[in-house]
């Protein structure tokens, strides 16, 4: 090496050293030998899936192992793509910014927390994405982010750029502050659906009014005459949000209960030319079906957690499965740091309430979130160039006794039941020797 | 002769007569064939049937002799259980969540032993038919808050009336420690202070209970003798001073729950402990004191992150290898119809699962003292029954009849009615 210029020698050390790393990667796996279910192509039994630097690049029968690949034995177990939850505030220091009623600058990627247990609470349930979410303390919250829940890493590596940007809408008695004593003493506007709609059509007029300012200013400093000492419109972090949208650069994600809210929400999205890419909870959406179906619109909603406060009281179980045979896109969410571990109990109600067959069921908490935030050509499903995103099952994920064994994130296990079984077992084996040390040292006092 | 107007008039009498004594008789026999009979107690037995007669399993077996004028309900292809039973929840007692007028089942103060959940009952809350409808068929509905709750009751999920549900009116007497809090940042000693000084009073509270009680005693044998003055608290603790009255006692934390076993030995009351959370840690200690236990809702998050991810789901699986009799429950209102998904759950993380269906039929039976009427498919035992298409304890089961005291019910909920009303605006 020695008689190579020095740049050489330097590239080809940065060379090995990638092919090392590469080598040694944590990012390649072999699943062996389980049930696959791709959720888009059929149900492989004893399957294989590679995946190589995070992606996957086979899956059949017998693929054969590279060197220096993890294999997984999935032998008895049932393999899906890691299930996404489409709405949940776990991995964030704050919900709701409620010192406002229009926040529609904040964005909740800027206060992501790495360290929320709830992340880990996730990979337990198989969960290796989420969209998570401002809360429905204001008619306009937030933009949110979508992250992949890697325990462990840093909060940038959680965020997926490649999804669609979304901002937070939130429709009938939380914006409204119907449920709050203190909007009694200290009412803050809105008070009243009628207001909340008001509010927001008004934020949108201001936003094209905005929006006019800086086309006029723009437009006159492109002009000959004299356009160098325009002053331009104040910079507005609220109203460029809202631009995006106008623009159709982001989506409006709204949170709504009542049909005729959520009838109304659409009206308003063409009074403006935004568009919703889908709707929060709607529980009433069954009501609607049909006009959802036509508008294109997803709906990201519970199984059955219902009757919490008067507008779910008519949230019927039945609500994911008939939506889906009526052509609306449906996901099942959790919206809650509890729920987060039982997407996949919570996605098989659809069978007895609606009548949906295990595949259907599982799409609503895979392929079908994916779609919903603009990710299914990396996540969702297991197919040759998506993401190495996994959960590994004992049962078929739509029993009632299945359990996640393991979660793989882009070939990376993130979660390893195996692993903490026995970690547990020396956590016990230490705390029973602290306890016998104690026992002894009181003994030895007398 | 009759004229034609009396023939007619007499023929439309007998229909009526007819009519009125069909349909509803609560004496006639129901032969349910051909299912695979789960009777909970010992083996399954496929292609069996079962009789119901005057409100109780009257046979059952395989070859089982049908009296004549039974209705036959052909049952092939499907599983016959025993009604599920919910150890805890706020049926009845629970409409919506953030409107209080509808919200029953927690009184305010701290000693309340006078109140009983039955006697806020609402028969028609829509989370009734629901539940019933996935199988529940008879619920323990628990009051909540304070100290000493009240008197927690079992009810039928059938009936028009409270009467027509209330099975048993003071079932237990629910008494609640504190639990163990979510927050981390608590420490062990600030937490068992709050727990010990409840025993503090509960102690008092008996004491004072059976001065009381020695008092009213003492003044019936002997006229001269001063009649205590009336005291409701101490009053409605009587039943229980002497074990007549069981005592539900709600703990969580290892060290609450060897202060309960002290504390029902020292008193000789008879008792059921409740959520136990910590019950995983002191599981001999529990089964050597013989107080069987009620389960959570499994819909928790643990309180200790050290303990475990899964520390609540497996927490069923170790009381029961060291011998602890428990039970599942709800703990809901509105979502009471998962009963048997609790016990699914706690089956995928160690319970066997033939022990996770006793946990929501036989079991909850022998806890609450009602294992001679249900609980099991046996003879002499009321004809609660389930028609399933599969596991109960599934996901996907379908529930097709459900019979309480031998009486068909109805299947229908607000659930139904509403997909049923919205379907004919598509069509």
């Amino acid at each position: 090496m020695k008689h190579l210029k020095k740049q050489t020698r330097l590239c080809v050390y940065g060379i090995t050293f990638l092919f090392l790393a590469g080598w040694v990667s944590a990012q390649n796996l072999l699943v062996k030998n389980g049930t696959i279910l791709t959720v888009t192509q059929g149900t492989i039994t004893n399957g294989d899936v590679l995946v190589l630097d995070g992606i996957i690049q086979k899956i059949g029968q017998n693929i054969q192992a590279p060197d220096h690949v993890r294999i997984i034995d999935a032998t008895g177990k049932y393999v899906i793509p890691g299930i996404i939850d489409s709405h949940s505030h776990i991995a964030l220091s704050g919900t709701n910014e409620s010192g406002e009623t229009i926040s529609s600058e904040v964005r909740m990627r800027d206060v992501l927390n790495a360290e929320d247990p709830s992340i880990y609470t996730a990979i337990t349930g198989g969960v290796t994405m989420t969209h998570t979410m401002h809360g429905s303390g204001n008619p306009i919250g937030g933009e949110n982010v979508v992250i992949k829940t890697k325990w462990g890493k840093t909060a940038e590596e959680m965020v997926i750029d490649e999804a669609f940007r979304t901002l937070k809408f939130a429709l009938g008695e939380n914006p409204k502050q119907a449920n709050q004593f203190e909007s009694r003493t200290s009412p803050r506007y809105p008070q009243s659906r009628m207001g909340v709609n008001a509010i927001i059509r008004r934020e949108f007029l201001k936003a094209k009014n905005y929006m006019e300012q800086w086309e006029r200013y723009e437009k006159a400093r492109r002009s000959k005459k004299g356009a160098k000492h325009l002053i331009p419109p104040r910079k507005d972090l609220k109203m460029e949000a809202l631009v995006a949208m106008l623009k159709g650069e982001m989506y409006a994600r709204c949170h709504t209960y009542r049909a005729d809210e959520t009838l109304e929400f659409i009206k308003l999205s063409k009074e403006f030319g935004f568009k919703i890419i889908c709707f929060e909870h709607a529980w009433e959406a069954y009501k609607i079906a049909k006009e959802i179906a036509e508008e294109n619109i997803g709906i990201s909603i519970f199984a059955d957690n219902w009757a919490y406060k008067v507008e779910a009281a008519e949230g019927i179980a039945y609500n994911a499965g008939y939506c889906t045979k009526q052509g609306v896109l449906v996901s099942i969410n959790s919206d809650s740091s509890e729920r987060i571990r039982r997407l996949f109990n919570d996605a098989a109600k659809s069978m007895k309430y609606g009548g949906l067959t295990a595949d259907e069921a599982l799409k609503l908490v895979t392929i079908n979130p994916a779609i919903q935030l603009g990710v299914e050509k990396i996540v969702g499903s297991l197919e040759v160039g998506k993401h190495g995103d996994m959960a590994i099952f004992n049962e078929p994920p739509m029993s009632a006794y299945a359990r996640c064994d393991m979660t793989i994130i882009e070939g990376e296990v993130y979660f390893d039941r195996t692993q903490y079984l026995k970690e547990r077992q020396e956590i016990e084996k230490k705390n029973k020797a602290k306890e016998i040390e104690k026992k002894n040292k009181t003994r030895g006092g007398e | 002769m009759m004229s034609k107007k009396s023939l007619m008039g007499l023929i439309i009498l007998l229909l009526g007569v007819g009519f009125l004594f069909s349909g509803d008789d609560p004496s006639q026999i129901i032969a349910i064939k051909g299912a695979t009979l789960v009777p909970v107690t010992g083996e399954d037995i496929p292609g069996g049937t079962i009789i119901i007669k005057d409100g109780l399993i009257e046979d059952i077996g395989i070859g089982v002799t049908i009296p004549p004028g039974a209705k036959i309900i052909d049952a092939s292809g499907l599983f016959v259980y025993p009604g599920m039973i919910d150890s805890n929840c706020t049926l009845g007692l629970y409409e919506i969540g953030s409107v209080r007028a509808t919200i029953d089942n927690r009184e305010t103060g701290d000693i309340n032993p006078q109140v009983k959940a039955v006697e806020a009952l609402r028969p028609e809350s829509m989370h009734i038919p629901i539940a019933r409808s996935n199988g529940i068929t008879t619920a323990l509905v628990v009051p909540s808050g304070g100290l000493v709750s009240g008197q927690s009751g079992l009810i039928r999920l059938s009936g028009w009336t409270p009467d027509e549900m209330v099975i048993k009116e003071t079932v237990v007497m629910h008494i609640e420690l504190p639990g163990m809090g979510r927050s981390r940042r608590r420490s062990p000693t600030q937490e068992d202070q709050t727990a010990s000084k409840k025993f503090v009073e509960l102690k008092e509270l008996f004491r004072k209970a059976r001065v009381y009680q020695k008092q009213k005693l003492a003044a019936a044998k002997d006229i001269q003798q001063a009649l205590p003055e009336f005291d409701e608290k101490l009053e409605f603790m009587s039943p229980v001073l002497d074990g007549e009255l069981p005592v539900v006692l709600s703990v969580h934390s290892e060290q609450d729950i060897l202060d309960a076993i002290q504390f029902v030995e020292s008193e000789g009351i008879k008792a059921i402990f409740f959520g136990v959370s910590e019950g995983w840690r002191v599981a001999d200690e529990i089964k050597e004191s013989g107080i069987p236990v009620i389960i959570g809702s499994l819909y928790a998050m643990p309180s200790k992150w050290e303990d475990g991810y899964d520390v609540l789901y497996r927490n069923p699986a170790v009381l029961h290898e060291a011998g602890v009799r428990f039970a599942f429950s709800s703990q809901s209102a509105s979502l009471a119809k998962d009963l048997p998904y609790h016990a699914a759950k706690a089956a995928a993380f160690g319970l066997d699962k033939r022990e996770a269906l006793k946990g929501v039929t036989l079991y909850p039976a022998q806890i609450l003292g009602l294992e001679d009427k249900l609980g099991s498919l046996e003879r002499g035992k009321i004809a609660n029954i389930v028609l399933a298409d599969g596991d109960i304890l599934e996901l996907r089961t379908t529930i097709k009849h459900v019979f309480i005291d031998g009486k068909e019910t109805d299947l229908s909920s607000v659930y139904t009615e509403l997909i049923e009303k919205y379907k004919k605006r598509i069509q």
